[in-house]
């Protein structure tokens, strides 16, 4: 987007020689009327500046929908970053506005600046910047707009440009006479095999009451006809890949939530209710972290994020050994006490929570680098936020498994969870152990917390909505099995969107709970069963 | 089989004992009050009638300040305990001192009517203000008709209601949903063909959906055109819905109506701007969403999605100033969280208004008696926070409320971008739904009923003839 | 509550053949049990409306508000009886006890609701949620609840059912501990989201509620609620005898045997499954009957009844009194119930903290429970 902007500037550059003082005046006329209260006169001022298709009203337009149009009362014109930095958008003008007031912006507005700033980029030199503009143009469809887009098409030499500028013209030569029009048109769909084109190619293949088709022309018709199978083809693919997507995040989220779970009650057996609110704590460390970048580094304040990982798996961390050390240890051999009693723990810390930050939710910003998301295909939006949490799920599991398999203390957790008294002859310190295998499976929730802040809302009850699924899966999976919990996860999520679409969210719900039930009945130790004893021991 | 028959003995018998004492022990002052009555008992009245004529008059203050919906009440139990501090300082009513009693009905919707029915029997408060969902409404309702206590709740609901001992002075279905519908339908709103409606699975989206549905085939929009889901409480995945609505919305303009509630908005939120859905685009209009829920929403991205209410905090009035500013320094001298940032939003002012007209119609009535305040309750008016003169509707227990609609700005505050010209009645029964459209609200003779198809009393002359005959 | 352990060891100390019912009743409990019993058991029925009839003015009248909340905690300490037959003598932890308390409550809701007859908001026949959501009759499952018996006997037999099938293909591939709790837990939350469904019929989120009367008495006099209170006070008392007399049975026995060493009991040549899964259906039938004790009371049902954390409440109210004496348990059920009544008046923002430290306390320092402690401070003397 930066990059964009100053692409845009640098057209400004360019078409700065071309502006003449007789049309300033008209220019700041309208510039003032952009703060009428009238909404009729914003319009045609509006219309006004676009109809100059000048660089600078290229760049009054595009502050005005940026929302940081400042116009003083001489009537010039104003960007006004948010960081307080001013650009003159008036020659001539002097450097800071004067009671500079901001136009209001509507979606009213917003509806008619989008495809009008699109249509004035068009002939913009840079080809990206066409593309795109074409791009915008070909979603919204606006037919006033239509003999620019003729004329831009005409002298367009790019054929990835040419072949949007046309699909932005075919809901209009659709509705037309043209028979080769037509033709492009459909062909032009039928290669996007766009969905937002759907209706038009239904109208070209509608009949009247009495079973005539409504179009003549049968070449129209066969290409209207394989315009519609490219769409439906298009959609049924991008259902299919939609709801694996879908399955994969929610997974992820789902394991996120439940591995630090696997940990503590598939290694320790301690089944900690407060598991929810471990992760609660890590969201709260994203939140807090991310309000010391807003205070202290503004400028860097996006990092927020990389910086709150270590931070929430410390906190979490601390606070899990602080638990264990102070009553879960207590606990060990007494499973069904340790539910009671970590419930208690997990009430005083909702409340603790709730005192200190407020029962509100907190806001927790995605960082400019995963908000949004990339339209693969019409239709279909991989949003980066998700494909973020799928990546970090990875890189945590991949940490733990690490942590497990690869270091003294793994080998240690292991050697205790398989034959304590074992371990201990051997000189193992089986306390200190408890406390690390705890900590470990503390932090490790905590990190599903910053993943969790990402998606959702952080509140003091985040963790409560959470603990049910997290036992599932980790029970589903098989306690005390990493890898089943990984099965449990994904097998949950995926199962559970392409349940979604065909049974709607609470059945599908409802199906999955009564199939693990099931399925727990069917097979007790889970998917990935552990072998021999250490199966009895529960 | 040897029970310690002692250790029981003294066990239950101590429990009981304890717990009989236990709840009461909470304020000792109502056994005291009755412990000297013997001045009071030669009186006519009786003993608690004459205690409750002096001292401090109690006021319940009935929200969930723990469980799910904490994040939302909790902020209503403060603006209505700055309001009535604001009375206190300024005299109080009827020169006693208003006396809160906050009680948490921590989000459990059994123990509302529990906490109802202590509030009025033990606590023998004068008013409560209180509840925020429909069903800790309808969970309290029976205890206030059967106790005849009074209750004002402050929160938009769904209609289809209207009992004798409550003031609603939040929205009915006519005074938001319906102006919000019909400006998305004009071209100002962009023109809708397509309907989504969205909510979560309760009884206000399903009946502001149903009104909604014979709203717009009223107006001529086919059945295929609208889409209507709902999603579980808490729901947090809207990945596959916001999909949904893409595809059904595809080459037509479309508008979404979300009646999603609480916490499930900020995921919503958060796909939609995700998912690529601009505002100018499918414009999203929320009725549960105000400034309090995007204050947990990074709003940038929301741009231009919109909201009614009957207020909102940009709104640019004086008395609308001086709340703020009243608010913000309660909330810096109370020490609440986050003080600084803290807001106002609709179920805010609401709670604010009713408190002011209940003070005001008990000044009137010159008592606290609450069939004497309850009469002098209608036609109350307060110069709101809106800009807006509001009275209270003395046929059906409605405020006549203002309809704004805004968009949302990036600093999470609100642009009004339609209002209505002032107050509109609220319709307690929707004239859009069949078996509800005949039905009259109105407490006032000759009706007296709130759920009526024909009046309780034919007429003064009948009644003046009946009367005798029934001496 | 000493004579448990002994009894856990020595499974061949049983009878050889069991007394006919009649004369077991002796041996349920001892002749000064049976007096204390009856003695406990007048005056939890009897004082409350005593001293509710008192003049208001007394210093000893019982206000209102208070029978229905006292008749509310009886309801619940007949739940703790039946978590405690369950968890403290056959060892099985359900977090899932919330479903049957809730069916039972759902139960006798509907019977409720159709007793409104036409008085309901829309005037008609049907229950109002239904008018609104477009219904035009009665669904089937709802026609048998219009009559009273029908709906008791549900009220029983539906979460019993339920009981028996969920707890067969449990018992059966022996799912048992943590396991247990945590699919019971699974149970109860799909439950919710199935009764939180408007399409499920039962008034989806709101639940059933603005109940008018039962069996023709008006739910709003004062009497009916005196007499729903010696109902659920009776009830306490019956359900803790049934209970007595499992546990006190060769049943119970083998309950406690299983409880203590499941594998050697089953080599011993019973089978573990039909005694839990009995001890299992006769519990959530007690629960069933609570629930519809408890919902004229109260005056609603509705899904946030299958909230797993109402059901975790249940065992631990069990837990604070103290398990495997089934006289714990309804003292725990009272005095976290009492407390939390209370605490959410007396300190609203902090009484979650007092509750999260009971439970930490309990389970921490006193593992038996507040019957346990009292024991341990009657035998130190």
């Amino acid at each position: 987007m930066p990059k964009l902007f100053a692409k845009i500037l640098l057209l400004c550059a360019l078409f700065a020689a071309f502006s003449s003082p007789a049309r300033a005046d008209q220019l700041s006329e309208d510039l003032r009327a952009l703060n009428s209260s009238d909404r009729g006169k914003v319009e045609s001022a509006v219309n006004s500046i676009l109809a100059r298709r000048d660089a600078q009203a290229l760049s009054i337009l595009v502050a005005l929908l940026d929302d940081q149009l400042q116009v003083d009362a001489a009537g010039n014109a104003y960007r006004v970053a948010e960081d307080g930095s001013v650009t003159v958008l008036s020659p001539g003008a002097p450097p800071k506005p004067e009671n500079g007031k901001p136009p209001l912006v509507d979606n009213q507005l917003r509806r008619t600046l989008e495809p009008a700033i699109a249509s004035l980029r068009l002939t913009s030199p840079d080809k990206d910047v066409r593309l795109e503009a074409a791009e915008d143009l070909a979603k919204r469809r606006n037919d006033e707009l239509a003999p620019v887009v003729r004329k831009a098409l005409s002298v367009e030499k790019d054929s990835e440009v040419k072949a949007k500028l046309e699909l932005a013209l075919a809901p209009l030569d659709l509705s037309g006479t043209d028979v080769a029009l037509k033709l492009r048109a459909l062909h032009a769909i039928e290669a996007s095999a766009d969905p937002n084109f759907k209706p038009d190619v239904e109208r070209v293949l509608e009949r009247t009451p009495s079973g005539e088709f409504v179009e003549k022309n049968p070449e129209v018709r066969l290409a209207a006809d394989s315009a519609k199978a490219a769409i439906e083809l298009r959609a049924l693919w991008f259902g299919l890949i939609g709801h694996l997507f879908y399955g994969l995040s929610l997974g992820s989220v789902l394991l996120l939530a439940a591995l630090g779970l696997a940990i503590t009650f598939g290694l320790m057996r301690v089944i900690n209710m407060a598991h929810g609110e471990l992760l609660m704590i890590g969201a709260y460390s994203t939140y807090v972290v991310q309000k010391a970048f807003q205070s202290y580094l503004p400028d860097h304040s996006d990092w927020y994020l990389v910086f709150s990982i270590p931070v929430a798996f410390v906190v979490s961390a601390a606070i899990g050994v602080l638990l264990e050390r102070s009553v879960i240890r207590f606990f060990y051999g007494r499973p069904l006490e340790t539910l009671l009693c970590t419930w208690g723990i997990s009430l005083i810390l909702i409340q603790t929570v709730r005192l200190i930050f407020g029962a509100q939710n907190v806001t927790v910003a995605n960082p400019s680098f995963i908000a949004g998301g990339v339209e693969l295909l019409p239709g279909f939006v991989l949003t980066y936020s998700r494909v973020a949490v799928i990546l970090f799920a990875a890189v945590v599991v991949a940490f733990v498994w690490f942590m497990l398999q690869r270091t003294p203390l793994g080998l240690h957790v292991r050697a205790v969870t398989q034959n304590r008294a074992m371990a201990a002859s051997m000189g193992i310190s089986t306390r200190r152990v408890d406390m690390w295998t705890f900590g470990i499976g503390s932090g490790v929730a905590g990190l599903g917390g910053v993943a969790l802040s990402q998606l959702g809302n952080v509140g003091p009850e985040l963790g409560q909505g959470y603990i049910v699924d997290s036992f599932m899966v980790v029970v589903l999976g098989g306690v005390g099995k990493l890898a089943g919990t990984l099965a449990g996860a994904f097998g949950l999520g995926i199962v559970n969107k392409l349940l979604e679409p065909v049974a709607g969210a609470v059945l599908g719900k409802i199906a999955i709970l009564v199939f693990i039930i099931l399925f727990i009945q069917r097979r007790p130790q889970g998917i990935f069963a552990l072998k021999g004893r250490a199966a009895e021991v529960s | 089989m040897k029970i310690r028959i002692p250790t029981i003995l003294v066990g239950v018998l101590g429990l009981i004992a304890g717990a009989c004492k236990g709840p009461s022990a909470g304020t000792s002052p109502a056994p005291a009050e009755s412990a000297k009555a013997p001045d009071a008992a030669l009186a006519p009245a009786p003993a608690e009638t004459a205690a409750s004529e002096t001292g401090p008059i109690k006021v319940g203050i009935l929200h969930s300040l723990s469980g799910t919906m904490a994040i939302s009440e909790t902020s209503l139990k403060d603006v209505a305990l700055m309001t009535i501090e604001q009375i206190n300082q300024a005299g109080g009513v009827l020169k006693r001192k208003l006396e809160p009693v906050v009680v948490d009905p921590a989000s459990n919707w059994p123990l509302f009517a529990e906490k109802a029915r202590e509030l009025i029997q033990k606590e023998k408060v004068s008013v409560v203000f209180g509840c925020w969902t429909s069903v800790s409404r309808k969970s309290v309702l029976p205890v206030f008709e059967e106790l005849n206590g009074l209750l004002f709740y402050p929160v938009q609901y769904e209609g289809e209601e209207s009992s004798y001992n409550v003031f609603y002075t939040g929205a009915a279905p006519n005074q938001q949903a319906i102006p919000a519908v019909e400006y998305l339908m004009g071209a100002k709103g962009g023109g809708a063909k397509k309907w989504v409606l969205l909510g979560t699975d309760y009884v206000y989206p399903r009946t502001t959906n149903k009104i909604l549905r014979y709203f717009l085939t009223s107006k001529g929009v086919p059945e295929a055109n609208i889409m209507e889901k709902y999603t579980p409480f808490g729901h947090s995945d809207y990945q596959t819905i916001v999909a949904d609505v893409k595809k059904f919305a595809a080459g037509t303009p479309t508008a979404v109506v979300s009646t999603i509630n609480g916490d499930s908005n900020v995921p919503f939120y958060k796909e939609l701007a995700n998912q690529g859905l601009k505002a100018s685009d499918i414009p999203v209009v929320a009725f549960s969403v105000g400034e309090e829920e995007l204050r947990g929403i990074d709003t940038k991205p929301l741009v231009g999605h919109l909201a009614a209410w009957n207020y909102f905090m940009s709104i640019d009035t004086p008395e609308n100033k001086k709340f703020i500013a009243d608010w913000k320094a309660y909330a810096k001298a109370k020490n609440l969280p986050d003080a600084d940032k803290r807001v106002t939003n609709d179920p805010m002012e609401a709670t604010y208004i009713g408190i002011k007209m209940w003070a005001q119609a008990a000044e009137q009535a010159g008592t606290t008696n609450i069939d004497a305040v309850r009469q002098a309750i209608g036609y109350q008016t307060v110069k709101a926070p809106s800009g807006f003169v509001i009275s209270m509707d003395a046929k059906n227990h409605h405020l006549h409320k203002p309809v704004f609609i805004a968009e949302v700005k990036a600093d999470g505050q609100f642009q009004v971008v339609e209002k209505t010209e002032g107050p509109i009645r609220a319709q307690a029964w929707s004239p859009f739904i069949p078996e509800s459209s005949k039905k009259v609200a109105d407490w006032t003779f000759p009706w007296v009923c709130g759920n009526c198809t024909e009046a309780k009393f034919k007429s003064e002359a009948a009644v003046a003839a009946a009367e005798p005959a029934a001496k | 509550m000493s004579d448990e352990k002994p009894a856990a060891k020595a499974p061949a100390a049983q009878p050889k053949s069991p007394a006919p019912a009649a004369v077991r009743l002796e041996s349920v409990l001892s002749k000064r049990g049976y007096l204390s019993f009856a003695v406990l058991l007048a005056l939890s029925v009897a004082i409350v409306p005593i001293l509710n009839g008192l003049p208001p003015d007394s210093a000893l009248h019982l206000p209102d508000y208070l029978v229905t909340l006292f008749g509310k905690f009886f309801c619940f300490a007949t739940v703790a009886v039946a978590m405690d037959l369950l968890w403290g003598y056959a060892g099985i932890l359900s977090l899932g006890h919330g479903v049957f308390f809730a069916l039972g409550g759902y139960a006798m809701g509907m019977y409720l609701m159709l007793a409104i007859g036409d008085a309901g908001v829309y005037r008609s026949k049907l229950p109002d949620f239904m008018v609104f959501l477009d219904w035009k009759e009665l669904p089937w499952f709802w026609k048998p609840f219009d009559n009273f018996l029908v709906a008791c006997l549900a009220a029983m037999l539906v979460p019993g059912l339920l009981a028996y099938c969920f707890g067969f293909f449990a018992f059966r591939s022996r799912i048992r501990g943590v396991y247990f709790s945590i699919i019971t837990q699974a149970l109860t939350f799909a439950l919710m989201l199935l009764f939180f469904r408007n399409e499920t019929a039962l008034g989806g989120n709101n639940g059933l509620t603005n109940f008018k009367e039962i069996y023709g008495y008006s739910l709003h006099e004062q009497g009916t609620k005196l007499m729903l209170y010696m109902l659920s006070a009776a009830g306490l008392f019956v359900a803790f005898l049934i209970a007595r007399f499992v546990t006190t049975s060769k049943a119970g026995r083998v309950l406690r045997a299983i409880r203590d060493e499941e594998s050697r009991t089953m080599f011993a040549g019973y089978n573990p499954t039909n005694y839990k899964l009995f001890v299992y259906t006769l519990s959530a039938v007690i629960c069933g009957f609570a629930g519809a004790l408890y919902v004229p009371q109260v005056g609603i049902i509705n899904p946030s009844e299958l909230q797993p954390s109402n059901s975790i409440e249940m065992a631990i109210w069990v837990a604070v009194g103290g398990r495997g004496s089934l006289i714990g348990a309804p003292i725990g059920a009272f005095v976290v119930n009492g407390a939390k009544s209370w605490f959410t008046v007396a300190m609203p923002e902090f009484w979650l903290y007092v509750l999260g430290a009971l439970f930490i306390a309990v389970t921490l320092f006193l593992p038996q429970g507040l019957v346990g402690a009292l024991e341990r401070v009657r035998v130190k003397k």
